[in-house]
């Protein structure tokens, strides 16, 4: 009897142990999300104020009237389109080019065989361990005698060729059996119907990861086009952003708002695609 | 007869593998011929660079100086006469080593448990998961100047974060990326509060493979939560912690744009890092040689960790 009441009276504890241990974890977690949302909170605050406001004490989380026309004053202060059309140009080339080829190599590499195969691969892996900043200065040094500097072009072929897509592809069509190439064969199928017809719809899943990751790394890249474009005609919103932080540094409200803009269009993708985010980095789980 | 059938089969053959080879070099040529040009040339020219005198202009303005600028860069001669000290209180090139190995020392750890506290919370059937994941590694995604610059305002004299800590009762009213002893504290915070997303990504992958039944074994024998996290999960999560930190230090090695956009590696030298000194030697100085030495000294740190990781893959891989 005693034995059975002492059971129950522990169960109650641990019952209500665990309510609190759950109570506990989600006050922890939603702490960490407010320490990860409170820099764009402040960021969206404080474009909307004054530029005397931003820094009133105690801080005021929500402005008294909200100044929309900073989002205006802003377009006229800042060759915004420029910056976003330069922007969308490379990292839509980039992403074009960098996931046809890639996978174009990656075939050829995962199932074709010919002489110099894995040499040629080796050179692929070992430049993947190569930082780029050991050879930014020679890439400019070639890029400058070749004519592009300041162009769009010189991004365009800065990213593009990444050893990553190729080693990305190869290992998603290593996991293809070949036997369906050599039943595609033996239909009269050539190698670039292969690659066409049975690889590419098979390889949805890794050209998402490459195409978002590709997009995404090159929208937010900003060594590369610090480097290489200096006239406004051709800043990317990264490089244009930091021009106009440090032409206007006291204009914090202002910045902001540039801020906010330059953000918004990588949140939409990333908020529709996010599935496809996850799943790259769990699957692929490497992009140093 | 027979044998010119052979031959004849024996040549058209090889007219087939031919043909074969071609169409291989066909797929690979359109990526390699580019990756060739601007990757593996350069990876090339940076090691030559690395022995030569140039200040950019015209190719026979370059001068041959063998190991020159790597003496130059560790200050060998000043070093060797003033000891091992001089190097990193007073070398640009040990300073900048001192303050990457401390950044990284300090970001890997932090970042890797708040992943792994992030992803067991977030792995337990928790509401709205899906949403506390987005939110958590959405400042992976977001554009580092925007954030940079807004950690930056926020950590300014009269800026929230000090209102904040003023508020918990310590007296600080200093901007913090002016202020030589906090500035490399918050660009840690900032790299922290960018990648740890990024790892629970990682480590909640991880966790979906540890295998159910060790921990239906582990209650049997009577292990309670905490020894069950410490004898059955952090075992199991072993190999991916081990390739995330490897990743996790390599990228702090390359650390760039949170420098550039939050304090420009000042105040003085107090943010000086490997990369950012590349950059100033060669985009401001137009010191190519010396920038390439620094370079290869950034190179041989990371090729150190990637074969660490290779040969633990290969064991890992065995088992």
């Amino acid at each position: 009897m005693t034995q059975l009441a002492l059971n129950k009276n522990a169960g109650v504890r641990r019952s209500t142990l665990s309510v609190v241990l759950k109570a506990l974890l989600y006050v922890v977690l939603i702490a960490l999300a407010l320490f990860t949302l409170i820099p764009f909170v402040w960021m969206i605050s404080a474009s909307l104020k004054l530029d005397r406001e931003v820094f009133s004490y105690p801080i005021r989380w929500i402005p008294e009237t909200f100044h929309w026309e900073n989002y205006s004053l802003i377009w006229s202060k800042v060759p915004l389109i420029t910056y976003f059309k330069n922007t969308a140009t490379i990292a839509l080339l980039v992403t074009f080019i960098q996931t046809l080829t890639s996978s174009f190599a990656a075939y050829a590499f995962a199932k074709l065989r010919f002489r110099g195969r894995n040499t040629l691969f080796i050179c692929y892996v070992a430049t993947i361990a190569v930082p780029w900043q050991t050879y930014m200065l020679p890439q400019f040094i070639l890029m400058r005698s070749m004519g592009l500097y300041d162009t769009l072009w010189a991004i365009v072929v800065l990213q593009s060729f990444s050893a990553f897509g190729v080693f990305l592809m190869r290992q998603f069509y290593q996991g293809i059996p070949t036997e369906l190439c050599e039943a595609a064969r033996i239909d009269g199928l050539s190698e670039y119907g292969i690659w066409a017809r049975i690889m590419l719809p098979l390889s949805k899943a890794a050209i998402a990861t490459l195409v978002i990751f590709t997009f995404v790394g090159t929208w937010n890249d900003y060594m590369g086009p610090m480097i290489y474009l200096t006239r406004d005609v051709n800043k990317t919103i990264q490089v244009g952003l930091q021009r106009f932080i440090q032409e206007n540094s006291s204009d914090y409200h202002l910045i902001m708002a540039v801020s906010v803009c330059s953000l918004l269009p990588v949140s939409v993708v990333f908020l529709a695609l996010q599935k496809y985010f996850i799943q790259g980095i769990a699957t692929t789980g490497l992009k140093g | 007869m027979a044998q010119t059938d052979n031959r004849l089969l024996k040549r058209r053959k090889t007219r087939y593998e031919r043909k074969k080879e071609l169409v291989a070099y066909s797929f690979i040529a359109p990526n390699f011929i580019g990756f060739a040009v601007f990757t593996l040339l350069p990876v090339l020219f940076s090691i030559f660079l690395s022995f030569v005198k140039w200040k950019g202009g015209a190719f026979s303005t370059m001068e041959w100086v063998g190991l020159g600028n790597y003496a130059e860069i560790f200050k060998t001669a000043k070093v060797a006469e003033k000891g091992l000290g001089y190097l990193f209180t007073k070398v640009d090139l040990g300073i900048a080593l001192k303050n990457t190995l401390f950044y990284t020392l300090i970001t890997v750890p932090l970042t890797l448990i708040c992943a792994v506290a992030l992803a067991l919370a977030l792995n337990r059937a928790v509401k709205g998961a899906v949403g506390f994941r987005t939110v958590f590694f959405f400042p992976y995604v977001a554009s580092m100047v925007a954030i940079c610059v807004c950690w930056r305002f926020m950590m300014m004299k009269d800026g929230p974060i000090n209102q904040l800590i003023m508020a918990v009762g310590i007296n600080y009213n200093k901007s913090w990326t002016a202020d030589s002893a906090m500035a490399i504290w918050s660009i840690i915070l900032v790299s922290v509060w960018r990648n740890m997303g990024y790892y629970m990504v990682i480590y909640l992958a991880a966790l979906q493979g540890v295998p159910q039944d060790l921990y239906e074994a582990a209650t049997m024998d009577g292990a309670n939560k905490w020894q069950q996290f410490c004898h059955v999960t952090l075992p199991q999560l072993s190999p991916t912690t081990f390739f995330a930190s490897t990743m996790l230090i390599i990228s702090c090695f390359k650390i760039y744009d949170v420098v550039k956009i939050m304090t420009e590696g000042g105040p003085g030298r107090a943010t000086k890092m490997l990369v950012t000194y590349i950059y100033d030697e060669a985009f401001s100085n137009f010191n190519y040689g010396i920038a390439s030495a620094i370079a290869m000294v950034l190179l041989v740190i990371v090729l150190i960790f990637t074969l660490i990781q290779f040969s633990m893959e290969d064991k890992y891989a065995n088992n």
